[in-house]
């Protein structure tokens, strides 16, 4: 097996809370609370769960956009972690973030073609005339017209409007991208159109991506291997095939019942999880999931579950549930 | 469409709501027309700007006039014309006989009110309640909703409550008059999809317990499929087609209709290597097409569908009725 392209150990990002007269730190939130994982070359990796899960405070700790509180992230076997400014900005060009709203990541005031060809002009890429050229590639890989390069942001449709986004971020041909929610806030119509770009860019660019998103179908679409987070810690994570065929932690199995499926025949029964997320402020102890959880056990209440393997080591399948131990 | 046997609760005809932009007037619904039947849930789905939003609103009269205008059509709700009703006749219909809830509780609710005294508020001013009567009828409604602990709960303020919550506060007020028919705009849109789960659930139970019909506006055709009878999907102001669930879902008559199904990210055994597209997008409702506003993104397009725009009419076979030249199956 090669080696990954991007390796996380143990991240962690605690935002301190601070309150009270002497304005003094008196809780973390536990955004993201040990997280670890590997994504190999050319694969997406599918990052789901519910709001307030810290799915995308991880999206941004491992691109350092947000500075970690603890642990690893190595980038192509180099790590992120400790390196200055000048360091980390010539690393970002390997890396790139596509955002969720369309409308409030581009620069209102800018011309599209001159916010594709930022990065290049920041990085110092090639001459005028080539970086003029590498627009207009762009352009054409997301399905956009050259004409788009002299208007502005107002004039397109929140679809376009990513695909511009997806064209800025592929400009320093990154071999890891970030999309956050990419495409939540577009139209079901639209969205199938994007995700296909995206299934597109991964298979004939040989990009990897970190897909964030809450729709468990449309992770699935896009996804080689599946992380679900609950409260800052990954829950289960698996080859997409695996997950979707047999989910195992009882959150997954809940969240993939809640779905509501376009399908009149389906009237299977529904896993109707009670109460809300808990605040990550204040996080039941034991298993954090344990007060939701249709299965909980006495243990569940005081013992924090570990991070078991129920796959192979070649076809692993890790879950962090009481219910399973290592096979 | 429907032999029901009993008369509608409300008839919808050939509504037509025009808003007045800087470039020139603006069809947002056109020429619609349904009935509400009493006790049960009919859908309305489509994408953002296909009118849905505006069908609902102006239901109850609510669209910013100026700039939106109900320039034709009727809203009879038991025979009654809401289009034409006196302003003062209707504030006393809404929340009494229809209610209304939205997507974004938190902007629905006043923030700097507890959410005791907004219900108290709507209790008393239809109701004809005392204060203690009505706060004891507001703790009851926020238990039906599933409210746990609802005579503490009910002092705190709408940002104390999570997403969840609020959306129940909502419900909780909107049912406390007891309304004949519910109108539900997105109503779960802005939740995670474990609670929208539970929020669904119990809107369809309090449905049964207080026999009201529900309109539900949505453009997740999952949860339309879920929660209602039947549906109209609306495209460009139109609905181009109206159909019970069971053929709307496994024989669409519109290529819209078909396509929308089709590209929904779903749950599979396996995956797809593409999803299935609509190309293009919506046209623009300043510079609508003289025929079939669907004709450029439709692969069953002939020149007559160019020239001519497809009435709404009964396929005789199904009951559906779909807006057509060319309808599937």
């Amino acid at each position: 097996m090669s080696e990954p392209l991007l390796k996380v150990t143990n991240l962690e990002k605690h935002f301190p809370v601070r309150g009270g007269l002497f304005h003094r730190v008196q809780a973390h939130v536990r955004a993201v609370d040990g997280v670890s994982f590997e994504l190999l070359r050319e694969r997406t990796l599918g990052l789901v769960g519910e709001s307030g899960c810290g799915k995308s405070t991880l999206g941004r700790t491992v691109l350092r956009l947000t500075e970690p509180t603890g642990g690893d992230v190595q980038l192509n076997g180099k790590s992120l972690i400790g390196l200055s400014r000048d360091a980390l900005k010539a690393r970002r060009r390997d890396m790139q973030i596509i955002y969720q709203d369309p409308y409030a990541s581009l620069s209102p005031r800018r011309l599209v073609g001159d916010t594709i060809r930022e990065p290049l002009d920041v990085h110092r890429i090639g001459t005028p005339a080539e970086r003029r050229k590498k627009v207009e590639d762009l352009l054409d890989i997301v399905g956009l017209r050259k004409q788009v390069l002299s208007r502005y942001p107002h004039e397109f449709s929140g679809g376009q409007r990513q695909r511009i986004g997806i064209a800025r971020a592929l400009a320093l041909n990154p071999s890891f991208i970030v999309a956050d929610e990419p495409v939540s806030a577009l139209d079901v119509s639209v969205q199938s159109q994007v995700l296909n770009v995206i299934a597109r860019l991964q298979r004939e660019h040989g990009i990897s991506f970190l897909f964030i998103s809450h729709d468990l179908a449309v992770i699935q679409h896009v996804s080689d291997d599946v992380g679900v987070m609950y409260l800052g810690k990954l829950f289960e994570f698996a080859s997409s095939t695996d997950l979707y065929r047999e989910p195992k932690h009882p959150y997954t199995r809940a969240l993939m019942s809640a779905i509501p499926v376009p399908d009149v025949r389906r009237k299977s029964k529904r896993i109707i999880l009670g109460g809300d997320v808990p605040s990550p402020m204040n996080p039941p102890g034991g298993c954090p999931f344990h007060p939701r959880c249709p299965e909980a056990m006495p243990q569940c209440r005081d013992v924090v579950p570990v991070k078991v393997n129920t796959g192979t080591s070649a076809k692993p399948h890790y879950v962090r549930c009481h219910l399973y131990s290592d096979s | 469409m429907s032999a029901r046997g009993t008369p509608p609760l409300l008839s919808v005809r050939n509504l037509v709501v025009e808003f007045t932009t800087r470039y020139g007037p603006v069809r947002a619904v056109d020429d619609v027309t349904f009935d509400v039947y009493p006790n049960e849930t009919i859908g309305i789905v489509g994408e953002s700007g296909c009118g849905k939003t505006v069908t609902g609103l102006s239901l109850l009269r609510l669209i910013p006039s100026p700039p939106g205008r109900i320039v034709q059509g009727e809203i009879l709700l038991q025979g009654q014309n809401l289009a034409t009703l006196p302003e003062q006749k209707m504030q006393a219909l809404r929340g009494d006989e229809i209610s209304m809830i939205f997507q974004e509780p938190m902007t629905a609710l006043n923030p700097v009110l507890t959410v005791g005294t907004q219900m108290v508020d709507v209790l008393r001013r239809h109701r004809k309640l005392t204060r203690r009567q009505a706060k004891a009828e507001a703790i009851e409604m926020l238990a039906k909703v599933g409210i746990p602990v609802p005579d503490k709960r009910i002092d705190e303020y709408p940002h104390e409550m999570s997403g969840g919550m609020r959306q129940r506060v909502m419900i909780a007020m909107a049912l406390s008059c007891n309304p004949k028919l519910l109108i539900a705009d997105e109503p779960t849109t802005a939740l995670d999809v474990t609670t929208q789960a539970q929020v669904l659930e119990q809107i369809l139970k309090l449905q049964d317990e207080f026999h009201m019909a529900v309109i539900l506006i949505t453009h997740d055709l999952g949860v339309v499929a879920e929660t209602c009878r039947r549906a109209l999907v609306m495209y460009c102001g139109e609905i181009i087609e109206h159909a019970d669930i069971e053929s709307l879902f496994e024989t669409p008559h519109h290529p819209y209709s078909r396509g929308l199904l089709d590209s929904i990210p779903r749950l599979r055994e396996t995956k797809l290597p593409e999803l299935p597209v609509i190309p293009g997008m919506v046209p623009d409702l300043l510079h609508l097409p003289p025929g079939c506003r669907f004709a450029d993104r439709c692969g069953r397009v002939t020149d007559e569908c160019r020239r001519q725009r497809p009435k709404l009419e009964t396929i005789t076979a199904t009951e559906a009725s779909v807006a057509c030249f060319h309808p599937l199956n």
